[in-house]
């Protein structure tokens, strides 16, 4: 039995995703503190999660909802080693900022 | 339908506004709750496409033990004020007109690739239950359900291996460990 509801376009959903993902992107670009900057990658990674359920749905396929298991798994391993990398570099210069982590500009 | 419509409605407001709220809040702590918050409208979102176990490993990894983590960090480096110096100035130009290339790339996309068809309908089947998702994984991702352990193996003994503060009695050498975790100003003295 399957029970179907009426739930808005999936444009929606996509414009829904492209907004996170710039604001993300923002983030990353335009922020000093290295915690903010994981945390916007982070969204950006759960933008690009949302357009996959969504095609997912769109085409019937549990395919796509398997990838953002994946996506997930992926997340949580990056998170672990950033997060070291931050409390490893704050241990060795006291700052998370990340203007001062720029020895190898060249 | 019109109270599908006035959920979506709320649900879009929330997810949009939290993930503006996480990058402009000067403090980290409050960025880690609007970034929960992101997180579970987001998951509110899959439950109304129909992915209703996507939805709470999405609350129970993401907004349970990836923003615990960031907690941890953060409960432990202190909510540091950061200071107004600015050694790199010309980073925030390049990041102002990288961010304008990509959203009118994205404008770009959007009048495109849907302006003739606006309305794609999509109709909500819960498909994704944990059964069919279950199902489709043993059967054909078995192999990158694998790989999957053993990155996660890799990334714990790497996180591990990277926080630790001394270097052991025996094991590595000195010098890889002095890099890493030593503070500036003791190998500035040496």
């Amino acid at each position: 039995m399957l029970i179907t509801i009426n739930i808005p376009p999936i444009t929606y959903f996509l414009g829904i995703s492209a907004l996170m993902f710039l604001v993300g992107f923002i983030g990353v670009t335009l922020r000093k503190n290295t915690i903010v900057i994981f945390m916007s990658i982070e969204l950006m990674f759960n933008a690009a999660n949302l357009v996959f359920v969504t095609f997912a749905s769109y085409y019937n396929q549990v395919n796509g909802q398997l990838f953002v298991l994946f996506v997930m798994a992926v997340a949580a391993a990056d998170a672990a080693v950033g997060l070291a990398l931050v409390v490893s570099i704050y241990r060795s210069r006291k700052s998370i900022d990340i203007d001062h982590v720029s020895e190898m500009k060249g | 339908m019109v109270l599908t419509w006035i959920i979506f409605g709320a649900i879009a407001i929330l997810a949009v506004t939290s993930a503006v709220a996480m990058i402009l809040v000067r403090s980290a702590l409050y960025a880690v709750l609007a970034l929960v918050g992101n997180f579970i409208a987001v998951a509110m979102l899959y439950l109304l496409l129909g992915a209703p176990f996507i939805s709470l490993a999405q609350i129970t990894v993401y907004a349970g033990a990836i923003m615990i983590l960031f907690l941890f960090v953060v409960m432990m480096l202190g909510t540091q004020k950061m200071e107004f110096d600015e050694p790199l100035l010309g980073q925030r130009i390049v990041g102002g007109v990288l961010i304008l290339a990509f959203l009118v790339g994205i404008i770009y996309f959007i009048v495109t690739q849907f302006g003739g068809q606006p309305y794609l309908p999509l109709r909500s089947q819960s498909l994704g239950g944990p059964v069919e998702v279950g199902t489709v994984l043993i059967n054909q991702y078995y192999l990158p359900i694998f790989i999957l352990g053993f990155l996660l193996l890799v990334a714990t003994i790497g996180a591990v291996v990277l926080t630790r503060y001394k270097s052991p009695k025996a094991g590595l050498t000195h010098g890889q460990y002095d890099i890493l975790t030593e503070p500036m100003e003791k190998r500035e003295e040496e």
